[in-house]
């Protein structure tokens, strides 16, 4: 596993899906069905009609100066709903990922979450970042990060009965088991794999039992088979749990059977909707002011701009972004 | 051959001179708490050089206040406070923290030097400054040491887990509410708290034996919360009070025995991390695949 063909495992797997099938496990099949429909989206919306929205927000906008990311966005996201937030680089997705933190206010408008107004260090918020690895010498116990999604921001020094820390335990003994990370979690965090880690931190996430959960491209650094690993994982609690799932994604190809919502950013613009209605060349090619084609392959998705058949695998329009985005030490070089 | 042995261990008169060091040994004690706790955070932000930074500017604040009549402990630590400062506010990238400390550390210790050299009194005195003394301590730096260890050691039980939450996941610390970044300069006055202290007891250029070493050591044998804060005190305890008790008797500074021990201790923790390495380290499903390790997918 290297950071190319991790940067590889997105958008452009899509396009050499056909070539990587027999390899990695022949996943077209099993994916979905080849029907052109997207298949159960409309699950967990028929049989959970909400008193309060797990995420609401009113004529939310966000501009930094001229440049206006989104405006006039009314969600209603229901709890237990997935959402796949798509859109090119700057589109502001992560932004609105930041705003539902609490880490960057709305240039206009409202957000709530759970009914009430957005508050930052909620523990009703769970956060996976795209970010994976930790750095190399960093000797904690992947347990030791689960429980800092439960109580790593509280001041002091954790005193507590043997009582309360045995009920501790085993709670994040079901957690990891929950995510499929029991057999791991006494090892060193930096002895684990990318798939291994990411569990831990969508446990670590869950710690606090939130009520939606913010997930930023968290299957970028996965492998194929990781991926789906991680995407039922998020699938199923939200069933059980009701939790609603924001999932900010490059490649929707991961997600698609699970995805109730799309919410498309573009240029200023979106469109919120079904799978179906907001991935289609109609939609797409209104939001983009361009032309563009949707292709549906083996039940997964390929957009296409069709002014240049040779860019066939773009998702968005600066795909090339896309790949460095991806590359870890790129990122970190952005952030420093 | 006889002689340099004379000079390395002596242990003539061993009660006397015990109750003589009692301060160095309370002092080292102290040390050897505040300096292993304090090591697991400069393990893990990766800190080690800055360390080694702060005590040089230590040593020149030392060494100014030895000059000019001052209160030692006191000038070690504005001088390390300084220092922390600086490099806690200019070096916030890693590379640039770097190129700071690397500017910082050849004029701290050119200063310390231009210091002792106008010094006029003893030159056990100056050594012991760079290199760390056994009769050093008297009543009012025990004082000053076992208030900075007060300050150190409630501060850190205050912040320790938003700290290391901060430390080992800034992104999602932030998202949770951690004041990520007004922990950094906040830490780096504890550090610098610590290394003053550090200075007085084994000098400025080894301060990183009893504030790297045990937490490095600690590391390399268990990855749990609980014991490697508490395995890093013991190591440095050890190194100190036991490094304080076999220089008792000889002429030499103090500082090569605490460093033996100290290095001694981090080669078996090595020796013993490696051993378990090769064994899976502790229990794991046995389908979980074991690619290399998750670091080398950030590069």
């Amino acid at each position: 596993m290297n950071s190319a063909g991790v940067a590889d495992a997105g958008v452009t797997g899509a396009l050499t899906d056909g070539d990587t099938a027999p390899t990695v496990g022949d996943p077209a099949p099993t994916v979905g069905d080849p029907a052109p429909t997207v298949g159960d989206m409309a699950l967990a919306d028929g049989d959970t009609e909400p008193a309060i929205a797990a995420v609401r927000t009113r004529d939310a906008a966000l501009a930094y100066g001229d440049r206006v990311l989104w405006e006039g966005l009314n969600l209603d996201i229901a709890p237990g709903q997935f959402v796949a937030i798509l859109g090119s680089n700057g589109s502001g997705k992560t932004s609105l990922l930041k705003v539902l933190l609490g880490e960057q206010p709305l240039t206009r408008g409202r957000a709530w979450i759970g009914g009430e107004p957005v508050l930052r260090g909620s523990t009703a918020v769970g956060y996976v970042p795209q970010k994976i690895s930790i750095d190399d010498g960093t000797m904690l116990k992947a347990r030791d990060l689960v429980r800092m999604g439960l109580d790593g921001h509280r001041w002091g020094f954790p005193f507590g009965s043997t009582r309360s820390r045995r009920a501790v335990r085993t709670g994040i003994d079901n957690l990891l088991a929950s995510v499929g990370a029991a057999g791991f979690g006494d090892a060193p965090v930096s002895m684990l794999s990318g798939g291994e880690l990411q569990r831990v931190r969508v446990a670590a996430a869950l710690a606090s039992n939130p009520s939606i959960l913010l997930c930023d491209e968290p299957l970028a650094a996965l492998d194929l088979r990781h991926q789906q690993e991680v995407a039922a994982l998020l699938d199923r609690r939200r069933r059980e749990h009701g939790t609603a799932v924001l999932f900010v994604t490059h490649d929707i190809n991961a997600v698609l059977d699970y995805v109730d919502l799309v919410l498309y950013l573009a240029g200023g613009q979106f469109r919120l909707g079904p799978p179906s209605e907001v991935l289609t060349s109609q939609g797409l090619t209104e939001l983009y002011g361009a032309p563009v084609d949707v292709l549906r392959a083996q039940g997964r998705l390929i957009v296409v701009a069709s002014t240049d058949p040779s860019a066939g695998h773009h998702l968005s329009d600066d795909d090339n972004c896309v790949v460095d985005h991806r590359q870890p030490d790129f990122r970190r070089a952005v952030q420093q | 051959m006889m002689n340099i042995w004379d000079k390395m261990f002596n242990f003539d008169n061993y009660g006397q001179l015990l109750a003589l060091l009692q301060n160095s040994i309370i002092a080292g004690a102290l040390l050897g708490l505040i300096g292993g706790l304090i090591g697991v955070f400069v393990m893990m932000r990766d800190l080690t050089f800055a360390v080694h930074g702060i005590s040089e500017l230590s040593f020149a604040g030392a060494s100014f206040a030895l000059l000019v009549g001052f209160n030692v402990v006191v000038g070690s630590i504005l001088g390390s406070l300084v220092a922390a400062l600086v490099i806690g506010v200019l070096g916030v990238r890693a590379r640039e923290r770097s190129s700071i400390i690397g500017v910082l550390m050849p004029f701290g210790l050119g200063l310390g030097v231009l210091f002792l050299a106008l010094y006029p009194g003893r030159a056990a005195n100056k050594f012991g400054l760079l290199t760390g003394q056994i009769v050093a301590v008297d009543d009012p730096q025990l004082f000053w040491m076992v208030g900075v260890t007060i300050v150190v050691t409630v501060a850190l039980a205050i912040l320790w887990r938003p700290l290391m939450f901060a430390t080992v996941d800034p992104e999602i610390a932030a998202a949770r509410g951690v004041p990520v970044r007004a922990l950094s300069p906040i830490f780096m006055i504890i550090l610098g708290l610590t290394v003053a202290m550090a200075v007085q007891v084994v000098g400025a250029l080894l301060v990183l034996a009893l504030l790297v070493t045990p937490a490095a050591a600690a590391m390399r044998v268990t990855a749990s919360a609980l014991w490697v804060p508490v395995l890093s005190v013991l190591f440095g305890t050890v190194s100190i009070v036991g490094g304080i008790l076999v220089a008792l008797g000889g002429s030499l500074p103090i500082s090569p025995y605490v460093t033996t021990i100290s290095f001694a201790i981090y080669v078996a923790c090595r020796i013993v991390g490696a051993r378990r390495v090769r064994r899976g380290w502790g229990p794991r499903a046995a389908a979980s695949v074991r690619t290399p390790v998750a670091a080398t997918i950030g590069g």
